[in-house]
């Protein structure tokens, strides 16, 4: 007779699997990268597909050759590394051999080194961005103009004819009046990486995360409320030139809240953890972009503040049943 | 609609069997009865080879404080007394019995009228629940004349009628209710004066409209029974998830109900109270469910304990088919994957699950992504991950500060897992450590 299966109980398996979480990450900045190559043209999707084939490729080879485990390159989180990666640098043609660089950092340093998936304490494609543009700060800070109408620059990019600056770029060098329009910042038509430019289609992408349950409500609105509410007071009282609507529309916020600072891996677990979570994420945000050299600090925010995310889990216990 | 207050899951229902009315299980030649069919120390076996027994005749004597009866579910002569493996291969003492014919002690009332009337005073009703050798049906099997002698001190207040068969696949309970909605609720007004308390709570859940409708209507004759109709969630049926439910209080850790005033008993016991008070009728037969997806058909059976798992199986299928993976006693959530089908059913046994080969198989692990989606459906609060790493690398006593013992092995974290760690089987693993370290410290 054939020999019974006597594993322990539950005998039933939920369908979750880590595989369909990284995928549907992947599904949910879709909107956001079809924007970013609407209005960068086809030098976006070349980053982007760039960036994806180079950070599965060295997963791929670490795994094989020095980890000499079983690849795990199916699961999908070396392509969702790779998406975020290329979401934050800007479509220029430098970008599409300096993304190499960035995903062997992202991946090689951020991800496989600390032992891969779920080991990593900083967020992979943060760290590769931070390295990049510590490292090559011209070309990460050099914006092509965004197309003048959607779709008018899905063409063979000859040169970067245009250079635009970004809104954060324009505030430190030249204040608020050049600033563009909020209705061009919903929908993403200003300079800027890949994926800071489009608000809406941002929030289209992390709707969907939050009715599949992959990330709550907690981070994005305590990081995007910090912000908001922070930059209003410093605009009030005169220190800061940039309104707060502004503020949470530009830049990297909403893309780094909805999709970066919820990275489960390096984020708090309980809620209340990742509520201090997204304030530390918002309020250093504005410090750096206040008072820091930099005009950006959302990378350096999220970064900081994944250090303290070990220190915040033990901080922030789920309450027990009968406590 | 009330449900308990923290974590929990949605497991596919698949009550498949719901519709199947209860059968008589049909005896078998011979019948095995375990000594401990109970929580504590097994009975005394009080019949010797050769002896005649009759159907319900005391054949195993509780002599220990925590222990309840034992008899003898047929009529036959006693075989042999010698130990049986239970499904899980463990050796227990037992009696086998040759099975001649089906004579009844005359003491119990076969009649089919339901008897109503109750005039035994609180003590005399223990003693019967003793005398009986009822227990608890829910799983657990705790002697019944025990949890119905409340301590000095404590006092309870509210009877809570765990009816929630929160379990997917299992209708046992659910088919009781149906057919048996009169001597359930007789059953529990003799609890209830057991108890002194005034008024009973029936929690039902509410994929059970047939269920909630049915008791409901027969509440009405009786006198402090509510039927509480609650959210589907598991384990809405674990003892301390019912009763945050129910009443809104928690049993802190390491109590019990009874010190926030609550007893809890299963549906199914109440009937086996009803049929031991009222008919002179000891524990000897069970509701039982055999259901399977890929089953040909889905029974419910009235099963004498001590009939084996494989007559149960040869009845109701003939054969287990031949992409069985898994046979569980009990239901896919925190029921046991047999691997001896030739044991007998015992006091508490609920149904026979069969699971089909590539479902019992268990996905590869791969690694924890701290989604926290383990601790989102703790029932309890408690942080499986943590516990999977902490007893992985032996820091048992850490695991023992972070509460493992609170678990209450329901299995949600393990299902929820999108990495699918085993991790129950490493909690499972870190409190038998944790209970061992301790008892080495009162030592």
């Amino acid at each position: 007779m054939k020999l019974l299966n006597i594993s322990g109980s539950p005998h039933v398996h939920s369908d979750e699997s880590t595989k369909k979480i990284m995928w549907r990450v992947n599904l949910a900045l879709v909107p956001t990268l079809i924007v970013a190559i609407a209005y960068f043209g086809l030098n976006a999707l070349l980053v982007a597909l760039i960036s994806v084939a180079a950070c599965v490729l060295f997963q791929w080879l670490i795994e094989k050759f020095i980890m000499k485990v079983p690849s795990t390159i199916c699961d999908g989180s070396a392509v969702v590394t790779g998406l975020l990666l290329a979401l934050n640098v800007p479509a220029t043609r430098e970008m599409l051999w300096l993304v190499i660089i960035g995903a062997l950092v992202a991946i090689g340093i951020g991800k496989m080194s600390f032992g891969g998936l779920g080991k990593n304490p900083f967020n992979p494609a943060l760290v590769g961005r931070v390295f990049m543009l510590i490292s090559f700060p011209v070309q990460m800070t050099t914006w092509p103009k965004p197309g003048e109408n959607l779709f008018s620059m899905v063409s063979v990019p000859t040169t970067d004819a245009t250079t635009g600056a970004t809104p954060l770029g324009i505030l430190k060098e030249n204040g608020a009046e050049a600033l563009p329009q909020v209705w061009d910042m919903l929908i993403g038509h200003m300079g800027g990486s890949l994926g800071e430019v489009s608000t809406i289609a941002i929030l289209i992408g992390a709707i969907y995360l939050l009715c599949r349950r992959i990330i709550s409500w907690h981070i994005p609105v305590a990081f995007i409320g910090t912000a908001f509410v922070f930059s209003w007071i410093l605009y009030g009282c005169g220190s800061s030139n940039v309104d707060p609507l502004t503020t949470i529309l530009t830049g990297g916020i909403m893309l780094g809240a909805c999709f970066m600072a919820t990275d489960m891996v390096t984020s708090p677990m309980t809620k209340g953890g990742q509520l201090l979570f997204g304030f530390g994420c918002g309020l250093l945000t504005i410090i750096i972009r206040t008072w820091g050299s930099y005009p950006e600090g959302v990378s350096f925010a999220i970064l900081l503040m994944n250090s303290v995310t070990p220190l915040i889990n033990k901080g922030f216990k789920p309450k027990r049943f009968a406590c | 609609m009330k449900t308990f207050a923290m974590g929990g899951i949605h497991p596919e229902e698949n009550k498949i069997s719901t519709s199947a009315a209860i059968e008589q299980m049909p005896l078998p030649k011979q019948v095995v009865v375990l000594m401990n069919q109970h929580l504590g120390a097994p009975a005394t076996p009080v019949v010797a080879k050769g002896d005649k027994v009759k159907v319900g005749q005391l054949i195993g004597k509780a002599e220990a404080f925590m222990c309840a009866n034992v008899h003898s579910p047929v009529s036959g002569t006693v075989n042999k007394v010698d130990v049986c493996k239970d499904p899980f291969g463990m050796a227990k003492p037992a009696i086998y019995i040759d099975v001649e014919g089906d004579e009844w002690e005359e003491s119990i009332d076969r009649r089919p009228e339901i008897k109503r009337e109750c005039n035994l005073e609180p003590k005399q009703i223990v003693d019967k629940l003793k005398e009986m050798g009822i227990v608890g049906l829910g799983g657990a099997t705790f002697p019944a004349h025990i949890k119905y002698s409340i301590p000095e001190g404590k006092k309870a207040e509210y009877l809570i009628i765990n009816a929630v068969e929160c379990e997917p696949y299992l209708t046992s309970d659910h088919r009781v209710m149906l057919e048996h909605a009169e001597e359930i609720c007789i059953g529990i007004s003799i609890l209830r004066k057991a108890l002194g308390v005034p008024n009973a709570y029936v929690g039902i859940e509410n994929n059970k409209p047939d269920c909630i409708a049915k008791m409901r209507e027969t509440a009405t004759k009786f006198e402090g029974i509510i039927v509480e109709p609650l959210k589907m969630k598991y384990p809405q049926g674990a003892e301390k998830q019912l009763i945050n439910a129910i009443t809104g209080r928690k049993v802190p850790s390491g109590k019990l109900p009874i010190d926030v005033g609550c007893v809890v008993s299963n549906v199914g016991t109440t009937f086996a109270v009803y049929e031991a008070v009222q008919k002179n009728k000891p524990l000897i037969e069970n509701i039982l469910t055999v259901t399977g997806k890929h089953l040909p058909s889905q029974h419910n059976y009235q099963v004498r304990i001590g009939i084996s798992y494989a007559d149960i199986i040869k009845q109701a299928m003939g054969e287990l088919p031949a992409t069985t993976g898994k046979v569980i006693s009990g239901g896919p959530m925190m029921g046991k994957a047999m691997c001896n089908l030739d044991a007998p059913t015992v006091k508490g046994a609920s149904s026979v699950l069969v699971i089909d080969e590539d479902e019992a198989t268990r996905a590869r692990e791969t690694a924890c992504i701290r989604c926290g989606k383990c601790m989102q459906a703790c029932p309890m609060g408690l942080e499986p991950y943590l516990f999977s790493s902490l007893v992985r690398n032996g820091r048992i006593e850490e695991a023992g500060e972070h509460n493992i013992l609170d678990c209450i092995e329901c299995g949600c974290c393990f299902f929820s897992c999108p990495a699918n760690k085993p991790l129950l089987d490493e909690i499972r693993l870190g409190k038998n450590k944790m209970r061992a370290i301790l008892a080495a410290k009162k030592k």
